[in-house]
């Protein structure tokens, strides 16, 4: 079983790094670029055989205990197998 | 007894030390970041700068885990001074004795340089009782990821309490962008929680206490910390 946990920086918090990576795209001639915003991928293996529901409601809690910083950084997760 | 914590990945810890032993002439000690108990003798708390657990995740993030962490909570909720300099201001954030996050550097770089910061007469907090008819002191930062940033209610908060210990300014006192490293939201350096007896900022005070680095504006954080212990102790 492997959760995928994506973390981004909240819509309303500048993102200086997305900002910079938008500025080497254009620089590379990518000029059709709106916005960039750079996050942080977290892959998890968790034993096989977890409860669906049970391995929701953990990765969640370790999201909000842990893993994501709720002042500045919004998260989603999938959870497959 | 000023007890200084060190985590894997602290590196001011005896920068902090040689000022409370050497310069204050007071007793200090260093607590590992796996104690569980703060020894009664110890009256005060410096979190050292540095990049504890190698700043993984976010910085103070896996500090804030560590088992001492209560420990200073506890101590914090007695009243008694906590002091927490650049990553040691991280954790604190992490652990929620300070409010807000912190961001990294507006401009993506790693800053090391001297700064201005304006000190807020009207907070009461213990840390700044020393800095008697000053309200300018020039103070070095050094960090990748000091872009303080918090709600506007908190924010709100903040200004409530008058916890918004200090703010990067020019050399005159004139809080502006143009002298903001980092891109703090409204250039704040430091902040204390209502108590006042939790202090995080960026700045590294121990880096200009004798005359000898060439600066000592930092010193009166220090002095102020042994002021405060002596009265508690009447």
């Amino acid at each position: 079983m492997k959760a995928c946990i994506y973390v981004k920086l909240r819509s309303s918090v500048l993102d200086p790094q997305g900002k910079a990576v938008h500025m080497g795209l254009e620089t590379l001639g990518f000029t059709n670029v709106k916005d960039v915003r750079v996050g942080r991928f977290i892959e998890m293996q968790m034993d096989d055989g977890t409860d669906k529901d049970k391995a929701h409601a953990m990765v969640k809690d370790m999201c909000e205990k842990f893993l994501v910083n709720m002042v500045i950084e919004d998260y989603s997760f999938t959870i497959e197998g | 007894m000023i007890g200084i914590v060190v985590f894997p990945g602290s590196n001011c810890e005896y920068d902090c030390y040689h000022v409370v032993k050497e310069v204050l002439k007071t007793d200090g000690c260093f607590i590992w970041h796996k104690e569980r108990h703060i020894d009664s003798s110890i009256k005060a708390l410096i979190l050292p700068g540095g990049f504890s657990f190698g700043d993984y995740l976010r910085t103070g993030a896996i500090a804030r885990f560590s088992p001492v962490i209560d420990a200073v909570s506890q101590f914090a909720a007695e009243g008694k001074l906590v002091l927490g300099i650049c990553n040691g201001f991280q954790i604190l954030l992490e652990a929620g004795l300070l409010p807000g996050a912190m961001l990294k550097n507006k401009n993506l770089k790693y800053i090391c340089k001297d700064v201005y910061l304006k000190i807020n007469k009207k907070s009461t907090s213990p840390f700044i009782s020393e800095y008697k008819g000053r309200d300018v002191v020039k103070i070095p930062i050094a960090h990748g990821e000091g872009n303080y940033y918090a709600y506007p209610d908190t924010l709100k908060a903040l200004h409530d309490e008058n916890s918004i210990v200090f703010r990067y300014c020019t050399a005159d006192g004139q809080v502006t962008d143009d002298v903001n490293p980092n891109g703090s939201v409204e250039n704040i350096a430091g902040i204390a929680n209502a108590n006042g007896n939790v202090l995080g900022m960026m700045p590294h005070p121990e880096r200009c206490s004798e005359d000898i680095l060439g600066n000592r504006d930092g010193l009166a954080i220090f002095e102020s910390m042994v002021k405060a212990i002596r009265q508690a102790a009447l």
